[in-house]
């Protein structure tokens, strides 16, 4: 069935479809279509008077065994993230829509942008690992929407859906018959009559769940350093295992939750690497160049962060790396290669607008072939 | 008395601290309401009060400063169940820094009761004074004793809706008091006046905590005693998916493009710039093609410039942008002005379709000037504009884009409909 639609009404109908229950957001330009139809389809919808009401009311429901999203946009989220740490603690499930727009600060509310990987990557103080997915085209708001919600619920973790203005408000033709069924995610609670200790891992390190109002065992949440029981601790080993324990569950699980697309061109010694927004610009880039004969390979990481040893192990076979995305500095690039990257690996960058293909298409052949 | 809900005889508190008071009158009111002990959830916020979580064999959580009573909101809603009691403890610092989460939670009546621990002075970081500090008491970041008179925060989220408000001393059996309002359904919050027997006696030597009050002014009463007004989460499990049959675009007529096409449109906000857009779109989907379309327009929405950027592709679209338009269609001066550097830019191969009522600017683009404004109304001139543009392009059939306009509120207005059906020839 044909219709011309947006990617927020793919998120949204994803999410629910997902399993997820509850909406609670407060509006912010790009991310206002992730509210509208929130609210005309999720189970329980919530309009909260800030961002840090907004996450704290999340993590309430989530402690109470729902599963909520919000959307929100970089001015909001930075409301959020002491929140955000605190439901990382805790260890609550919920979605986070991240739609980016042009900063800082309040920058350009209409224009999109890529500018906050940076930030995610070091949102937790202490540089833990938090899952970071983002779309790359429609399908994407469709199956990254299902996977976040699913990666929050398996991982017992708050996760980042990371996309930008363009993505969830362009209108796009779209046949709607192309995309996968979504089949609720399945909750699993903590079902033995021996006493429930709320932080003890399971084989891969996600501790099993209760709702802090089950009638069968006490619960415990704190957003401090604590032992296993929730006990608020300060620095015994116990408490400090348990910080780390949390972090290695997001890191040794990434293959649960590891999504990329790599278009291979054994021809090609150049790799293009994009992702968000400018994953498309890549991809008809790549396009165009094979058509003049030129071959190159494209890879668009969708699972950004934690930053898995494969993404490194791919792009070390080729000897040019082409890497585009719409902010200033080369966030992305940096995340993968520090502050000073190899003389193979160059960069197309932008700002207040999307990246044209012409402009990758003019690096590659500056650099490759 | 034999504990239930308090499992240990040591209190984590300062010798004479009426956190200790709190607890052990939370633990005796509990009883004589006669709660399950996993009927209760208690939230704390962060300060002194805060670390008792450990002595309750509750369930606990254990937040953000501040934000306790919004994660209690979270927690109230997601439960959804008033036989739950959920009661925070929260300091007067923690409730002047989440003052607003107070007053939302007493307004949406979520189910909880609040307890204020007032020791006026935030008691974890040395002492500083908080808005709930009253007229003269001096703290040790402030020796010579506050200026203003304290919120009086009974007082607040009274107004704001509570169901049942007091503030009481924290001397003595409060039992009573507490069980008082934990019985409530809705919101009720108790303010518990005490004094920080490490910060607030060294400041003000010799201060007994009745005098402080009475001097102050600082009433002991109840507040608010209202019917319970509780907040019921609504749950909707007959909503429709957002992909209603309604959305279908039939393909039934044709095209003649071999290529991509690109349209900016630039008008002026308020003037159907976005409709015309859209109906030009669907046109194109119901003749087989791929279409996008990208609105730009000032965050005021209703004033200044409208414009969009149009696709139409018989090949699936990857980029949706388009730094080169192919055709560039303007209606009013706000458009000008929003597409200029696109005309400065556009090459011989672009077309320019242009309202004759404005300035034709310097281009290399072939113009086409008409009198859309003039003939149709400056709301109907993007669309007749892409009528026009139809009609010497003939890229998709006329009868989608017809069938566009005939299904739109702009047909309605009969005379408008019948001078486009005599301009264009449909």
């Amino acid at each position: 069935m044909q219709a011309l639609i947006d990617g927020s009404r793919l998120m949204t109908e994803a999410l629910v479809k997902a399993g997820a229950e509850v909406f609670i957001g407060y509006p912010i330009t790009p991310a206002n279509n992730l509210y509208l139809f929130s609210g005309k389809r999720f189970k329980t919808f919530l309009a909260a008077p800030d961002e840090i009401t907004t996450l704290q009311w999340m993590s309430g429901f989530a402690a109470a065994g729902k599963l909520p999203v919000t959307a929100t946009s970089f001015p909001g989220f930075a409301l959020m993230l002491e929140s955000i740490n605190m439901a990382y603690m805790m260890e609550l499930p919920m979605v986070i829509v991240l739609v980016q727009r042009l900063g800082p600060a309040t920058g350009t509310a209409t224009s999109g942008a890529q500018g906050d990987i940076a930030l995610l990557n070091g949102m937790l103080s202490g540089g833990y690992s938090i899952p970071v997915i983002s779309t790359s085209e429609a399908n994407d708001c469709w199956e990254m929407a299902e996977n976040a919600l699913k990666t929050a619920v398996e991982l017992r973790t708050p996760v980042i859906l990371l996309t930008s203005k363009e993505e969830v408000m362009t209108q796009f033709s779209f046949d709607l018959d192309t995309l996968k069924e979504i089949k609720a995610v399945e909750r699993k609670y903590y079902s033995s009559d021996g006493k429930f200790i709320p932080y003890k891992r399971d084989e891969r390190g996600v501790p099993e769940f209760l709702p802090v109002n089950n009638d069968r065992h006490q619960v415990r949440y704190t957003a401090s350093t604590h032992n296993e029981n929730g006990i608020l601790e300060g620095i015994t080993p116990g408490a400090l295992n348990n910080t780390i324990s949390i972090n290695k569950k997001i890191e040794k699980n990434i293959d649960s939750y590891l999504y990329y697309d790599l278009e291979k061109d054994d021809a090609s010694d150049t790799l293009l690497v994009s992702y968000g927004i400018t994953a498309n610009a890549a991809r008809e880039a790549a396009v165009r160049l094979r058509k003049e004969g030129r071959p190159v390979s494209v890879f668009i990481p969708k699972t950004l962060l934690p930053i898995p040893d494969k993404y490194m192990n791919i792009m070390s076979g080729y000897s040019n790396i082409v890497i585009a995305e719409e902010n200033h500095p080369g966030l992305y690039r940096k995340l993968l290669f520090g502050v000073k990257a190899p003389t193979n690996v160059h960069s197309v960058n932008a700002i207040g607008r999307m990246i044209n293909p012409d402009e990758i298409i003019e690096e590659v052949k500056k650099h490759g072939n | 008395m034999e504990t239930k809900f308090i499992n240990t005889d040591t209190l984590p508190f300062c010798s004479g601290c009426g956190h200790t008071t709190i607890s052990r009158n939370t633990e005796k009111a509990l009883q004589k309401i006669g709660l399950n002990l996993l009927d209760v959830i208690l939230v704390t916020d962060i300060g002194c009060h805060g670390i008792i979580d450990k002595a309750f064999d509750t369930h606990t959580v254990h937040g953000l400063h501040g934000r306790s009573v919004a994660l209690a909101s979270g927690i109230s809603a997601g439960v959804n169940n008033p036989d739950k009691k959920v009661i925070v403890y929260i300091g007067d610092g923690g409730a002047s820094i989440g003052m607003q989460h107070l007053l939302d939670a007493a307004h949406n009546g979520y189910n909880m009761t609040v307890v204020v621990h007032n020791n006026m002075l935030y008691g974890m970081t040395g002492g500083q004074p908080s808005e709930l500090t009253p007229k003269g008491f001096k703290t040790p970041t402030l020796p010579q004793g506050a200026t203003h008179k304290g919120y009086d925060i009974c007082g607040l989220v009274a107004t704001a809706g509570a169901s049942y408000v007091s503030r009481i001393t924290g001397i003595g059996d409060i039992s009573d008091q507490l069980a008082e309002a934990f019985s409530r359904t809705g919101f009720s919050l108790v303010e518990v006046m005490e004094i920080c027997p490490s910060y607030g006696v060294k400041s003000n030597p010799g201060i007994k905590l009745k005098t402080l009050i009475e001097e102050a002014g600082i009433e002991i009463k109840v507040y608010a005693d209202n019917e319970p007004k509780a907040f019921e989460t609504q749950e909707r499990n007959d909503l429709p998916s957002l992909f209603s049959p309604s959305l279908e675009i039939k393909e039934e007529f044709t095209h003649r493009l071999d290529k991509p096409v690109r349209l900016f449109l630039s008008g002026t906000a308020g003037e159907g710039v976005q409709s015309a857009a859209e109906m030009f779109i669907r046109a194109g989907m119901r003749c087989g093609l791929q279409g996008t379309k990208k609105g730009s327009y000032p965050v005021t929405v209703g004033v200044g410039f409208s414009a969009s950027n149009l696709i139409l592709s018989p090949e699936p679209i990857f980029y949706t942008g388009a730094p080169r338009p192919d055709v560039i269609l303007v209606t009013s001066e706000d458009g000008i002005k929003f597409a200029r550097k696109l005309i400065d830019n556009a090459g011989e191969e672009a077309l320019l379709i242009i309202d004759s009522t404005l300035e034709t600017p310097k281009t290399r683009a072939r113009v086409v000037s008409h009198h859309f404004r003039e003939h149709f109304g400056g709301r109907n001139a993007m669309i007749t504009a892409l009528f026009e543009y139809l009609r010497q392009s003939n890229i998709i059939s006329m009868d989608a884009l017809k069938k566009q306009f005939m299904d739109s509120k702009m047909a309605a207005n009969t005379k408008l409909k019948a001078l486009i059906e005599e301009t264009f020839g449909i």
